[in-house]
């Protein structure tokens, strides 16, 4: 059998997000049994329910109790192969530890992320090769993109044998785990380690700097009818598109940026340096929105968000709200930027409407100062990629259809999972959508 | 306030707690320590000949996040030498001339045994307690749990005790006996006025799985040790009521011991006939500060149920203990689940279903689920809630309980991790009390479905 050589991904040192301090740090193993000690051990316990992957959270909580670290992990990846990344960004306040018992008990839930972060943590660190890929079955899949979808996928089936080729447009892979979750959770070294794992459970290869379009123009570029005519299957995992714009006066230029664009910024960039920035205005409500405000709050700048709508109307979790007011981030409700004021070129303020029912009213306009806007009011679809494979449908706003029980698109050779399917989740969704798929893929490639 | 103090075999002491004969009483300083903080006796580290201990000496048992759910020993008895222990008891004695001194003894012939008595008496000590109970290393040279195990061998040397004691004598007995009676009615043919127990019980604490040795470990290789702490209480109780609701051995003064760690406990083991309580592990973990609460808890408590002094207390809860055939097999029980207080972690219904009588439901479910679940009865009453509670509703996971079929054997309740919520309620069967006893008197001891060996045997005998 060949080998693959092992990869590392390396980012710049000097990255604005190294100065971030871990909110959840790694339990010292005497910590982890503590916590592990406190779980119930439910019967049929609502916390499996409540995760998209149904990871037996009792059952590898108690392995933790009995020193059983490796069989924890064997339980986590068996059922989510994302488990080290999912245990330190999934939003566990709103999925399993918001159905622990104890939650609604009025007391502390088990901190299931953490021990889960532990559990493979600590189990990876020793044992790395903790599954055994199934003999070579000579299928070659191609997956687009090189997200959390796609890399649950490939891991998937490179378990069961097949070869996997990831086509990822970027330098750098990962997609979002990589370069957007915020760094307090989780770095993009952390991001990388999991997907080198990955990489290693089978014959994964991963090509970086590859685009896939309809039809290839040069080097770089890959048609969609090539890997459909090369591959026994193809998994769609595209991920979401650039920022979207307000479309206001103002906004094009230096000092307003797209939301993930900086996160990104802050996470791949070395020397990253927000010079002249004191006061930020974050546009928008939802998860994005938060991060990218707790994270300007955390490097030091004054930062206000703008919602359009009341706080109880916010996308974004309440939990990720209240840490972000913690760290000083201001709520402005009821606001909507109409005009962003600039001075030289440089963006000095921005002029804000209240709103009603969500729309500026006229006449209420009042300016507030700021260095630096972020627009995180939603991103741009990818679809571009997905129209290049025929069949290959979208809906009403720009998402790739699939059938929900298997994740395939119209095209019987083509699957899909993640952002592009479900318009911007977890990456726990797209983990439990990329098992979906694998598990179809599995049986076509069977011959089912 | 009830009086708190105690005559033990005409010894008075200012309280029931006393400290046993274990490490927390190696030295004067650490006993008048003990005083201070408000223990009323100590049993002296055991005197005897000098002995060599090894290293290392204890092993412990946790449970969950819970230290010392147990703790074994394989220390022997004072390593100092006998006249610096005989200065410090007669100076604890000096100074703490009201409280309990008591020394703990063990030699092995009758002039060692004359020479030791006498000496201990001559420090001012109280009261002598014969160490008949330690199962490791000294009993391999035939003392300790040797002497305790052999009622005949007890006897004799009890009987030297009280020919040279003038104090009186408590003998200190083993749990590793068949039978507890056999060394308590030894101990009253011999005379002696009061027994303790329980010593600790033969154990191993585990093995260190990496190098294939047992716990605790000395060097290469490991003994079997004393166990002792909260785990051991049940068989302590067990042990000291067998002798308490005993005709002859009942009359003797005992003195209780077995994990015994808070006032509670101590209140349980003077319910079941003792004098005065022992504390040895749960100073070893906690100091000897926890008689604090021992203290003011048994007090009050005394307080609350009108009793003016321990002995009040005394012996209880005996007349309640019987043999399995007086029990009542007409009393029944059923488990009720109080919907409001429940969390929905579904362990009793877990423990019902695998570890008990199958009478235990979840809400929702069809017929058909409940049998593939593995119910083989199927409750006539299904509560409303549980049939229209959907997922995510409060109620959606609260078991209910058939209570037809419900055997009233308390597991649900015991694995209820919520206070108070599943509850133990006593229904009328419609039957007159009756005792299995009662039916072997009456002949109506048999019950069909057995062996045709035994039915065909009935028949011969009719």
């Amino acid at each position: 059998m060949r080998v693959m050589e092992p990869k590392r991904f390396e980012l710049p040192p000097g990255r604005a997000e190294e100065g971030f301090q871990d909110k959840k740090p790694l339990y010292t193993p005497a910590e982890a049994v503590a916590e592990a000690n406190r779980c119930l051990y439910c019967s049929e316990a609502p916390c499996i329910q409540a995760c998209p992957t149904a990871i037996n959270i009792p059952e590898f909580i108690r392995k933790i109790g009995t020193g059983n670290t490796q069989g924890a992990a064997r339980t986590i990846l068996s059922a989510n192969i994302l488990g080290q990344s999912c245990a330190q960004v999934c939003p566990v306040e709103v999925l399993c530890a918001g159905s622990c018992v104890y939650t609604g008990w009025g007391r502390e839930p088990i901190n299931i992320g953490r021990l889960q972060r532990f559990a493979v943590e600590a189990t990876l660190a020793r044992k790395p090769n903790l599954f055994q890929a199934k003999p070579p079955t000579g299928k070659r899949i191609a997956l687009v993109g090189s997200g959390p979808a796609s890399i649950a996928a490939a891991g998937l089936l490179a378990l069961e044998g097949h070869t996997c080729i990831i086509h990822e447009r970027k330098a750098i892979p990962g997609g979002l785990n990589s370069l957007g979750i915020a760094p307090y959770k989780l770095k993009g070294p952390e991001a990388l380690r999991e997907l080198e794992w990955i990489l290693s459970l089978g014959r994964i290869e991963l090509r970086t700097g590859v685009e896939v379009v309809e039809q290839a123009q040069g080097p770089g570029q890959v048609s969609a009818s090539e890997l459909l005519a090369s591959h026994d299957a193809v998994f769609l995992g595209l991920g979401l598109g650039a920022d979207s714009r307000l479309g206001i006066p103002g906004e094009e230029g230096e000092g307003v940026q797209g939301a993930t664009h900086l996160i990104e910024r802050i996470k791949t960039e070395a020397g990253l340096k927000l010079q002249g920035v004191q006061r930020a205005l974050v546009i928008g409500g939802g998860n994005t929105a938060l991060d990218i405000a707790h994270e300007l709050a955390l490097l030091g700048v004054e930062v206000g968000m703008v919602y359009r709508r009341s706080e109880k109307e916010m996308g974004g979790y309440v939990h990720e709200l209240e840490g972000a007011r913690l760290d000083g981030v201001r709520l402005v409700e009821n606001r909507q930027p109409v005009e962003i004021l600039r001075e030289g070129g440089k963006v000095v303020a921005v002029k804000l409407a209240a709103t009603r029912d969500g729309k500026p009213v006229p006449g209420t306009e009042e300016q507030v100062p700021a260095e630096l806007v972020v627009m995180a009011i939603g991103q741009e679809r990818a679809t571009g990629v997905a129209r290049a494979f025929p069949g290959v449908e979208l809906d009403a706003r720009g998402r790739v259809k699939v059938e929900p029980a298997t994740h395939r698109t119209g095209n019987a050779k083509v699957w899909s999972g993640g952002d592009c399917v479900n318009g911007g989740k977890e990456v726990v969704n797209a983990a439990a959508e990329a098992k979906i798929a694998v598990r179809d893929m599995q049986r076509h490639l069977a011959g089912e | 306030m009830a009086d708190l103090s105690i005559d033990f075999c005409g010894v008075r002491s200012p309280n029931p707690f006393w400290l046993a004969s274990a490490p927390p009483t190696n030295t004067g300083d650490q006993v008048m320590r003990a005083f201070d903080a408000g223990w009323g006796g100590a049993v002296w580290k055991t005197l005897g000949n000098p002995i060599v201990n090894v290293t290392s000496r204890f092993g412990g048992i946790d449970y969950g996040n819970t230290r010392l759910m147990g703790l074994n020993n394989i220390e022997l008895i004072t390593d100092r030498p006998l006249e610096v222990n005989l200065r410090e008891m007669r100076e604890v004695k000096r100074r703490y001339p009201k409280h309990t001194l008591i020394a703990s003894l063990m030699v092995e012939t009758k002039e060692e045994w004359r020479e030791i008595i006498r000496k201990a008496e001559d420090t001012g000590a109280d009261l002598l307690e014969l160490n008949f109970g330690c199962p490791h290393g000294m009993c391999e040279r035939g003392m300790g749990s040797a002497v305790g195990a052999e009622p005949k061998v007890l006897e004799e040397i009890a009987r030297w005790a009280m020919e040279f004691a003038k104090v009186p004598v408590i003998i200190k007995l083993t749990p590793n006996v068949g039978d507890i009676l056999e060394p308590g009615e030894a101990a009253v043919r011999a005379g002696v006025p009061a027994v303790s127990l329980i010593n600790t019980v033969k154990s191993l604490m585990g093995v260190d799985l990496d190098r294939m040795v047992p716990l605790p470990r000395v060097g290469n290789a490991s003994t079997n040790g004393g166990y002792c702490g909260p785990a051991v209480k049940p068989i302590a109780l067990h042990l000291m009521s067998q002798l308490s609701r005993h005709p002859a051995c009942g009359k003797l003064a005992i003195s209780g011991i077995g994990g015994i760690s808070h006032w509670r406990d101590a209140a349980e083991f003077i319910a079941l006939g003792a004098t005065s309580v022992q504390v040895c592990t749960a100073v070893m973990h906690y100091g000897y500060r926890i008689v604090e609460d021992m203290i003011e808890g048994l007090s009050d408590f005394l307080d609350e149920k009108g009793m003016k002094s321990v002995s009040e207390l005394r012996g209880r809860a005996v007349p309640a203990y019987r043999e399995w055939g007086e029990l009542d097999l007409s009393y029944k029980l059923v488990a009720k689940i109080d919907a409001d207080k429940c969390i929905g972690c579904q362990l009793c219904y877990v423990a019902c279903m695998d570890g008990s009588h199958q009478c235990i439901h979840l809400p929702g479910r069809t017929e058909e689920e409940s049998r593939r679940a593995g119910h083989t009865h199927i409750p006539k009453d299904i509560p409303h809630r549980g049939v229209t509670a959907k997922a995510g509703t409060p109620g959606a996971r609260v078991p209910f309980v058939d209570e037809q079929e419900c055997v009233g054997c308390n597991l649900c309740q015991l694995v209820c991790p919520v206070p108070e919520c599943i509850s133990m309620a006593e229904v009328p069967s419609g039957q007159p009390p009756e005792t299995w006893n009662d039916r072997v008197a009456k002949g109506t001891d048999f019950v069909p479905g057995g062996l045709e060996a035994t039915v065909a045997a009935r028949k011969r005998s009719s």
